[in-house]
């Protein structure tokens, strides 16, 4: 209580057996001293008898917590058919007691959910990801209609965000995206060399790193990077406006999210994936070239040579022409999984998480689906 | 200006935010017991005083001492002691979103203290029903209420240690006026039930006028004035006099004097 010395010695909350039905209770019945007074409560061997006093004159301080616990005493004792006596509260715990009392139906009645069962959870995850799938579905046909009608008034579209996007997405990505190709070049040649040395096939190092490289690893490399960097970035920023309300106060003003939000996301990334793409190519090329000269003695005019033999222009465009496919999932997803986003900061946080999970998982599967079509036309 | 019963003491207080002065030597005192009022218009640093005395911004000269100790440079740890005997109500909740609002109110039991998870939940329940809100509440996760018995749900978290001292960030914004004259009423019960020392910041004049026993006023970076409502009514300051006889503060007061 407030009436306690600035640093409250707190000497452990108790009860003592008295002579004759009494019940003495001593120490500091507050949060910090009644740790142990539960289970003190519940081994103390309550008198058999049809009347129990509780004498609190011996109690130093007492708040919610102690009062509580007292009052839970004396439930149970009433319960079991003792009458109780109070005996010696000081007015201010009496007050907090009886405060306490009257409150205590309230805290008997807390209903608790009961958990779901198996049959249940599996039913309410399925729900959960049709809605999600059918979610998406609305959120691509509002894009594609708002787009629409921007690709007919071109002037209303939003450049400033696109551009800002463009460099935030783009040119701010080409150090990592550099970076991780060259080293994914220099790997790719390190690995295939063993096996090429041992045939003495040591020239094939160019159709191998350019082919793997420019068809498949550079496209899908840089897609990740993009989906880690900027596919997350776009959900908890729209996620985060949804939360203080922005994404509210531009609809009552009069723009559409979707437009100003969403658009200049999804033809930012479109622009900016492919030109990415094509930097990648070209330093996992060298990555390769470097470790061909170390590994195998390839010079780099030997290693350019095959190439252009090696690889057609089509298995370059192919690997480009993938991009801006992987972009629109990329951005759609950000986009889609910030406007998901419910409550607070929790859930942006797991929203978060969706968006690059389902970005990476959706451009791989989408990767495979271009394998299988490209072999069936034999591109 | 050492009161023997001052909880809460600020002496000298300067603060500066870039150029800008937000106080000017700004001393006040909180006496045990009493619900304290910070008034003032909006931007006079009203917030900020509070943030400062609980630990969250540092001034950029004087004293703020909280149960007879200085808190200026205090670390976590020596801080822990105070922050454990002190309860604040942010302006709009500050709820953890990701715990429902039972959990929410017994954190600070779990985190301080070695009551058992049956008791804890029990202490939250009292607190969630003596702030007002219907048991079903504490089931719920933040964003599933409304913004008033958000405040209240904020309210039973900082009573939930029984503070002896309890820090109001404007308890009634945002509140219908039902709501709010219901919050009132809570404040008033919760001084009194639990023996509280209550210091908020609020420009509700209705609120000021119904449970304040003493209220300063800030403004120009200084305390234009300190004492009861009806002191502080009569006034010569020209900002005070503006404060409490423009057409919200005459009707507050009407209101107040019908009631008497």
């Amino acid at each position: 209580m407030p009436t306690d010395p600035p640093e409250p010695s707190v000497a452990d909350a108790d009860v003592q057996l008295a002579e004759g039905a009494v019940v003495r209770c001593v120490g500091a019945w507050t949060v910090h001293g009644v740790a142990r007074l539960e289970g003190r409560l519940a081994a103390l061997r309550w008198p058999q008898a049809a009347e129990i006093t509780i004498d609190g004159a011996a109690v130093s301080a007492m708040d919610t917590a102690g009062a509580w616990l007292l009052q839970r005493a004396v439930r149970a004792l009433e319960g079991a058919g003792c009458k109780v006596v109070l005996h010696g509260l000081s007015p201010q715990h009496e007050a907090l007691v009886a405060m306490v009392r009257a409150r205590a139906a309230e805290v008997a009645t807390v209903p608790t959910a009961a958990a779901p069962r198996l049959l249940e959870r599996t039913g309410l995850l399925a729900w959960q990801h049709a809605l999600q799938v059918a979610g998406m579905l609305t959120f691509i046909g509002e894009a594609a209609v708002v787009g629409l009608r921007s690709l007919r008034h071109p002037s209303r579209l939003r450049w400033r965000p696109v551009l800002h996007n463009l460099h935030g997405a783009g040119f701010n990505a080409l150090p990592i995206v550099g970076l991780l190709s060259f080293l994914m070049g220099t790997v790719i040649a390190y690995q295939g060399a063993e096996q090429l040395r041992r045939y003495g096939a040591n020239i094939f190092i160019a159709d191998l790193v350019g082919l793997s490289m420019l068809r498949e690893l550079a496209p899908l490399l840089t897609a990740i990077i993009v989906a880690g960097r900027s596919g997350s970035a776009y959900a908890a920023q729209i996620g985060t406006m949804k939360v203080t309300e922005e994404i509210d106060a531009l609809r009552t003003i009069g723009i559409v999210p979707t437009e100003l939000l969403v658009l200049p996301k999804i033809l930012a990334l479109i622009i900016a994936l492919p030109l990415l793409t094509v930097y990648a190519d070209m330093m996992s090329i060298f990555g390769g070239m470097v470790m061909a000269r170390a590994q195998l003695g390839v010079s780099f005019e030997d290693f350019i040579d095959r190439f252009g033999d090696a690889v057609r222009l089509s298995s370059y465009l192919t690997g480009i022409g993938k991009a801006p496919v992987f972009a629109a999932i990329i951005a759609v997803v950000g986009c889609f999984q910030g406007f998901q986003v419910q409550g607070g900061a929790d859930s942006v946080g797991r929203q978060t998480t969706v968006s690059v999970v389902q970005a990476i998982f959706l451009v791989i599967v989408a990767d495979a689906i271009f394998s299988v079509v490209f072999s069936t036309l034999h591109i | 200006m050492s009161h023997p019963e001052a909880v809460v003491e600020v002496t000298n207080l300067c603060t500066r935010f870039g150029t800008t002065l937000v106080h000017d030597n700004v001393s006040l005192e909180v006496r045990r017991g009493e619900i304290f009022a910070i008034a003032g218009a909006s931007g006079c640093g009203k917030s900020t005083l509070l943030r400062e005395i609980i630990l969250l911004e540092r001034p950029a000269s004087g004293s703020i001492r909280v149960f007879g100790r200085e808190v200026l440079g205090l670390g976590d740890v020596e801080a822990l002691p105070l922050r454990k005997r002190w309860g604040v109500m942010f302006e709009r909740g500050a709820l953890f979103s990701s715990l429902t609002v039972s959990e929410n109110v017994g954190l600070p039991l779990r985190e301080h203290t070695e009551l058992g998870n049956a008791l804890i939940d029990e202490l939250a329940a009292i607190k969630i029903a003596l702030a007002g809100l219907p048991p079903s509440a504490g089931a719920k996760y933040p964003n599933e209420l409304s913004g008033g018995m958000r405040k209240r749900a904020a309210l039973a978290r900082a009573i939930v240690l029984d503070p002896e001292l309890l820090f109001l960030d404007e308890p009634t914004a945002g509140l219908d006026p039902l709501s709010a004259s219901g919050f009132d009423e809570l404040v008033q019960h919760l001084k009194e039930t639990l023996g509280l020392t209550i210091m908020m910041v609020t420009h509700d004049l209705d609120l000021l006028w119904r449970v304040a026993d003493r209220v300063a006023v800030l403004g120009e970076g200084r305390v234009l004035g300190v004492g009861s409502m009806e002191e502080l009514s009569q006034s010569d300051h020209p900002m005070v006099r503006e404060y409490f006889y423009g057409p919200r503060g005459r009707a507050a007061r009407e209101q107040a004097w019908k009631r008497k």
